[in-house]
């Protein structure tokens, strides 16, 4: 698995959640992840039901596993002062600037320096070792910007590289672009069975080939259980119907006559719904990309329920597996 | 296409999980979008709630009952967009052919796309002559800047529908906002752009090209050169030459900006805008939901009302989930005789309530679809026992209503918080929209709150 795991997706589709599960399905015991967020919505704090997340990395779970997710909600302005900090010790200069407005100009205005400051925090942590030369963090998981804007957003340093020509930023987009294109980076794509998500999901993929960026899963999300064979539906269709509604007296419901069309109807919908996402995942197949499947939680995924996904995926195989990972 | 069902009764009626929406006003469609002082509407609302299906369907009802419309839509999804005949992203409104206008006057639709780049580029050319305008336009931080950073979109969404309101060539503007990071983005562009370019910062980097050279202005070229010595090493020379040549350029456009941004605000604050809140019953859309509500009134922006997408319903609604379960399960204790894979594991798609039990070869396998696939054409040869097949209804209705009951829990909540807000439920659709008719279909359930042909 790589070390820096990217998920992304359409609004909507769960992606924030995926990535809250990625984190926990990694953490078996001893490793250490780091999830990041970089919209500044406190998804993240939401999902684990914890506070606002401050801008420092901090514990958030301990995983099944026995291995400790940390959570880091990244903040432009904070990670550029961080960077003059770094590059010039610009303490109070960095204060001064701030006053003349030139980080709200560099963190909001200026093109692409907000998703520089963004992938190059995160890529920070990646790179980061401790004083024994092993990684910081053996997995950094991202929850990304949404499938439209991901390219770009991932792409901002090539770009940069080219419009500050020299100097420690065009070095620093530089260094980022290597890990990004790299075989440690991998970006997942999280959809629905649905049309709409799925042609995004497609259109993103072309996208992040087209800029070398390293694709790597799809995660279909909240899929539903199949309750009913459409076979046996086209059976019941074609003129069972009183049969089924004695055998409904017979099971203790009643005034079943009435209600045999509409549990038919359901039914006939639900075929259709099948069907439908049937041709949605011979879409996804088409995009011969490993592909996961997460059941859908109907109540809306809590703490607990965050938990169970975490297993599923390890059951898919995406948890740590043995060997891999842990680099010094 | 979650929802993925065809409409069932109003749950609110008929479902008989609660009482407490009952208090929720009925958001009269029609009534909107017939009224002549309202000129524009706003749907926002967050990531994959249908907004943009909700802007188009809006704008072809509203131009079916008389009204001259133009929908701008930010970002739709591309059959939506071929639904309503716009094949190219000309920044231009185009007329939607197929329009069936009930009304007198005759309706008319429009709809475009927004470039974003190009609006961008509008603004440059309406507002410098020619080689000051080429000098922008050739600019590598103004390429970089026009083709999308943080808020561009947002802001060229506010800058088009600026424009579009002012042209007064249609009776009404539905406009969709842009798929924003947070909630605030697009009410915010405006002000941010704008105090931006009010902000000492660019003062500083004009300054030389503004009043180089003139005396008193010392301190200022100490800030600046103080400044572009930072930022010339953190950036490169070059580049913030760039970005000074860019500055300068647009330094005539600036004043402009910040009035247009303040009267595009202002517009959105004028009781001929109307705000919808587009969301879908889940939780989570709900909040955000709630949050646009609550800034909406922060800010003094009229909202209309909440837009409920894809609630579902069951016109079987008196049979409880807890009764079609237990009614399955005394089924599964008629059919299994001889074997015990008769439950359907709610859970697990592979293990489905219709395992054939006249068929002990057919395992349960993912593949036992495709197994059975001639089963219809000889219905005595059953692959599916008359139980298990009622079994599996009543299970799927379980789940149908366990969906209803969660949906109007969810809505409940929302109802609690903001008893003020007037509601209308859309109910599901079987599949995505990409046809006028398709839209047509979405109006109807808007205005009629879904109360669908045929509900109980």
């Amino acid at each position: 698995m790589s070390r820096f795991q990217v998920v992304s997706g359409k609004g909507g589709t769960g992606k924030t959640t995926v990535a809250a599960a990625l984190a926990l399905a990694l953490a078996t015991e001893g490793k250490r992840i780091l999830l990041v967020e970089v919209e500044g919505r406190q998804g993240i704090a939401q999902l684990f039901e914890a506070d606002s997340l401050p801008y420092e990395e901090r514990k958030i779970a301990v995983a099944p596993g026995g291995g400790e997710v940390y959570a880091l909600a990244i903040d432009a302005e904070r990670a550029l002062l961080d960077y003059l900090q770094m590059f010039y010790k610009l303490g109070s200069a960095g204060r001064a600037l701030k006053k003349l407005g030139a980080i709200d100009f560099a963190t909001t205005i200026a093109p692409g320096v907000r998703d520089v400051l963004l992938t190059g925090k995160a890529c920070e942590a990646v790179r980061r070792k401790d004083k024994q030369g092993r990684y910081s963090y053996d997995y950094v998981i991202m929850d990304a910007p949404p499938t439209g804007r991901i390219t770009r957003f991932l792409n901002v340093n090539d770009e940069v590289a080219g419009l500050a020509r020299i100097g420690p930023i065009h070095n620093q987009a530089q260094a980022v672009m290597r890990v990004l294109k790299s075989p440690e980076t991998a970006v997942h794509l999280v959809t629905l069975l649905e049309e709409m998500p799925v042609q995004e999901t497609a259109d993103g993929v072309a996208e992040l080939r087209a800029a070398e960026l390293p694709v790597g899963r799809v995660i279909v999300n909240m899929v539903r259980p199949h309750l009913l064979d459409e076979d046996a539906l086209r059976t019941a269709s074609g003129g069972r119907r009183k049969e089924i509604a004695k055998t409904l007296t017979r099971a203790g419901v009643t005034g079943s006559a009435a209600l045999v069309r509409p549990l038919i109807e359901q039914a006939s919908e639900h075929a259709q719904r099948v069907e439908l996402e049937r041709e949605q995942r011979a879409v996804l197949a088409d995009l011969d990309l490993p592909t996961n499947e997460l059941p859908l939680i109907g109540e809306g995924v809590d703490l607990p329920g965050l938990y169970d996904l975490a297993v599923e995926l390890r059951k898919q195989g995406m948890g740590d597996e043995a060997g891999q990972g842990v680099g010094a | 296409m979650r929802a993925g069902t065809e409409p069932g009764t109003d749950a609110r009626t008929d479902a008989g999980t609660g009482t407490a929406t009952g208090t929720a006003p009925v958001l009269d469609t029609d009534a909107l979008l017939d009224d002549p002082d309202i000129r524009i509407i706003v749907c926002c609302g967050s990531g994959g709630v249908g907004k943009t299906t909700t802007a188009a369907a809006l704008g072809v009802r509203a131009a079916e009952r008389g009204r001259k419309v133009v929908v701008l839509t930010i970002d739709p999804a591309r059959r939506l967009a071929q639904s309503m005949g716009i094949l190219s992203l000309d920044n231009v409104p185009r007329r939607v052919p197929g329009i069936e206008s009930a009304g007198e006057g005759g309706g008319e639709l429009h709809a475009m796309m927004l470039d974003m780049k190009r609006t961008f580029d509008e603004i440059v050319e309406a507002h410098a002559e020619g080689e000051r305008a080429r000098a922008i336009l050739e600019n590598p931080f103004y390429q970089s800047l026009s083709a999308g950073f943080a808020g561009t979109q947002e802001y060229m969404a506010m800058e088009k529908l600026g424009q579009l309101r002012a042209r007064n060539e249609w009776d009404l503007i539905v406009v969709d906002t842009p798929p924003s990071r947070s909630a605030l983005d697009f009410l915010d562009a405006p002000k941010r752009l704008g105090s931006f370019l009010d902000g000492k910062f660019i003062k500083l980097l004009m300054a030389p090209a503004k009043m180089g050279g003139r005396a008193g202005m010392k301190f200022l070229n100490v800030g600046m050169s103080m400044m572009t010595g930072t930022l010339g090493k953190l950036l490169g020379g070059q580049f913030l030459r760039d970005v000074q040549t860019f500055v300068a350029a647009m330094d005539t456009m600036f004043g402009g900006f910040r009035t247009r941004a303040d009267a595009t605000y202002r517009l959105l604050q004028a009781p001929g805008t109307a705000f919808l809140v587009v969301a879908t019953p889940e939780r989570d859309a709900l909040r955000e939901a709630a949050y646009f509500v609550e800034r909406l009134a922060a800010e003094d922006m009229p909202l209309a009302g909440l837009v409920l997408n894809r609630v579902h319903g069951s016109d079987a609604a008196r049979l409880s989930a807890e009764r079609a379960l237990a009614a399955a399960e005394n089924l599964d204790d008629i059919g299994i005789v001889d074997q015990t894979t008769g439950k359907a594991g709610l859970r697990d798609p592979a293990d489905s309530a219709v395992t054939s039990p006249e068929d002990p070869e057919s395992p349960p396998s993912p593949a036992r679809s495709e197994d059975t696939q001639d089963a219809d054409t000889e219905p005595e040869a059953d692959a599916v026992s008359v139980e298990q097949l009622t079994a599996g209804l009543l299970r799927l209705h379980a789940e149908r209503m366990q969906v209803v009951a969660r949906e109007q829990r969810t809505r409940d909540s929302f109802t609690a918080l903001h008893p003020e807000v007037a509601v209308t439920e859309v109910a599901a659709l079987p599949g995505d929209v990409h046809d006028l008719a398709g839209l047509r279909a979405v109006g109807d359930r808007l205005a009629t709150d879904s109360a669908p042909a045929g509900a109980a």
